[in-house]
């Protein structure tokens, strides 16, 4: 038997017949169509599949349907505001933090959680929110600094209008 | 992709309902915190409950009480107990093993209870179903052979968690509620030597709290070896724990991680640090019968004579933080994470 959820996806309330066993990740992209965020390791290693869930930032391979009734869902989809984009994804953009791309979301979205919970965290934080992400393009050098200038960045008022 | 096998959900709101509901067919049913290192294991066909009970609505779970110690829920997140001054402040042992576990994005899911009950690690066992089926599975699940070490007739999985040693090192005691009734181990009775059966938890059994005595004139320090700074199971680690009258301790546990299949207390070495001061001549006999204990196998990273010679330096290292040496740049150097440096 079907699965009926309902939940708040990037501020929106969205409704889903979905098959019990799957995961939040898999109704994202399967069932809602969001696919920005990645299906990467499926195990809890990789951190490309993490959304905010109740803001907080975790894994949505290993969140199960079940436990999502009812729950704020935000998705890198879900950074955008009327078109902008968030300034941490123009910091990637401007500074080469992203290359194959595929962490990419995962990553944006771990370092929105941070800056929405410390915005002026020092390197040391930005690498300790970030560990959880694995990148195989860039060295994470690249990653680091577009995440510091985004700090610039939203302290000059970049901060999007919600 | 590896798609979670068919289960029945259930989900209750009291510690009641969940031990009446897990009593209905313990053999099958899996009780769900976090997820972090079920959900995993049910994709990957290593646990293959049919009821999985979920317990995240048990909202006692998530409860941290101040009490004699420290009471803490099982289902309280690991940031959480990251983020609690008063783990910081009094139990600082605990709160170093728990900021090494995982990652933040994990640590945001996993919970106490759930890496208390972490189940055992090993080489031939953290594998895709097929990979397991193509060396005709092991022991643990589904084969008969421990490929660790073929003669062995018992499974040799690591127990890998990172707060267990650390909680027995400081004394900690849980609960378990089932159906029938509520009883109180000591954390170190909740283990078995044991890869398969390395709980003494009973299958109707619901871990449901940790409790903590108070830290009066407890030190307590972890140390954990891993491949990467920024993410693995522990490979070797010890837990400490000493209570001082002025130089001397006059009491003393050390527990070691990740080389046995439960977390190994070192009772001789404990008793001959009773009464003494921390000589370096001491602390070198105490890592010297750490080192004897620990009998780790060729099944999870790092070659293991090395990881063996390790769990010397690693209790020297802990002995002497807890005497007071300035440990700050061997600690960082051995984790490569700067938040753990105590200040």
């Amino acid at each position: 038997m079907k699965l009926r959820l309902n939940l708040s996806v990037n501020g929106e309330p969205a409704e889903a017949l979905v098959d019990p066993d799957k995961t939040l990740l898999e109704v994202l992209r399967e069932d809602l169509q969001l696919t920005g965020t990645k299906h990467g390791c499926e195990l809890g290693e990789c951190g490309a599949c993490a959304v905010l869930l109740d803001d907080q930032p975790v894994l949505s391979c290993l969140v199960v349907s079940h436990e999502c009734e009812g729950r704020s869902v935000v998705t890198v989809e879900g950074l955008t505001v009327d078109g902008r984009l968030h300034p941490l994804q123009e910091c990637f953009a401007d500074l080469g933090a992203s290359q194959c791309g595929y962490c990419t979301p995962g990553i944006l979205i771990a370092a929105k959680a941070l800056l929405d919970r410390d915005p002026n965290p020092s390197r040391d934080l930005i690498r300790e929110a970030l560990s959880g992400n694995l990148c195989r393009c860039t060295g994470y050098q690249q990653i680091l600094d577009a995440v510091q200038a985004s700090i610039v960045r939203l302290g000059e008022g970049g901060e999007q209008k919600k | 992709m590896m798609r979670l096998p068919s289960y029945r959900y259930r989900a209750p709101k009291t510690v009641q309902d969940a031990a009446a509901w897990l009593a209905e067919s313990p053999g099958d049913t899996m009780l769900l915190a976090g997820g972090t290192d079920l959900i995993p294991n049910m994709k990957r066909r290593q646990q293959v409950p049919s009821t999985v009970v979920g317990l995240r609505g048990i909202t006692e779970l998530s409860r941290t009480d101040d009490r004699d110690g420290l009471e803490i829920g099982a289902g309280v997140t690991l940031t959480s107990l990251v983020h609690d001054e008063r783990v910081h402040a009094r139990y600082l042992g605990l709160w170093q093993a728990v900021g090494q576990i995982a990652t933040p994005l994990l640590r945001n899911m996993g919970t106490i209870g759930g890496n208390i009950c972490l189940d055992t690690r090993c080489t031939y066992y953290d594998q895709s179903f097929e990979w397991r089926q193509a060396i005709n599975f092991c022991m643990k699940k589904d084969g008969d052979t421990c490929w660790v070490a073929t003669s062995s007739d018992k499974c040799l999985a690591v127990s890998s968690t990172d707060a267990a040693p650390a909680l027995i090192a400081l004394g900690a005691t849980v609960r378990l509620v089932s159906a029938t009734g509520t009883r109180e181990v000591a954390l170190t009775d909740l283990y078995a030597n044991d890869g398969m059966h390395y709980l003494t938890r009973r299958s109707d059994e619901i871990l449901t709290t940790v409790t903590l005595p108070k830290a009066d004139g407890w030190r307590t320090t972890y140390w954990k070896l891993r491949r990467r700074g920024s993410f693995d199971f522990p490979v070797a680690a010890v837990a400490a724990a000493a209570r001082f009258d002025g130089d001397r301790i006059v009491e003393a546990r050390i527990v070691l991680g990740a080389v046995a299949s439960r977390p190994l207390e070192v009772p001789a070495a404990a008793a001959r640090l009773a009464g003494q001061p921390l000589t370096d001549d001491l602390i070198a006999s105490v890592a010297d019968d750490a080192y004897t204990l620990a009998k780790p196998m060729d099944n999870t990273d790092f070659e293991l004579v090395w990881r063996k010679k390790t769990v010397r330096s690693l209790v020297t290292s802990a002995l002497r933080e807890l005497r007071g040496d300035d440990m700050r740049a061997a600690r960082t150097k051995l984790a490569r994470h700067p938040l753990l440096v105590i200040s």
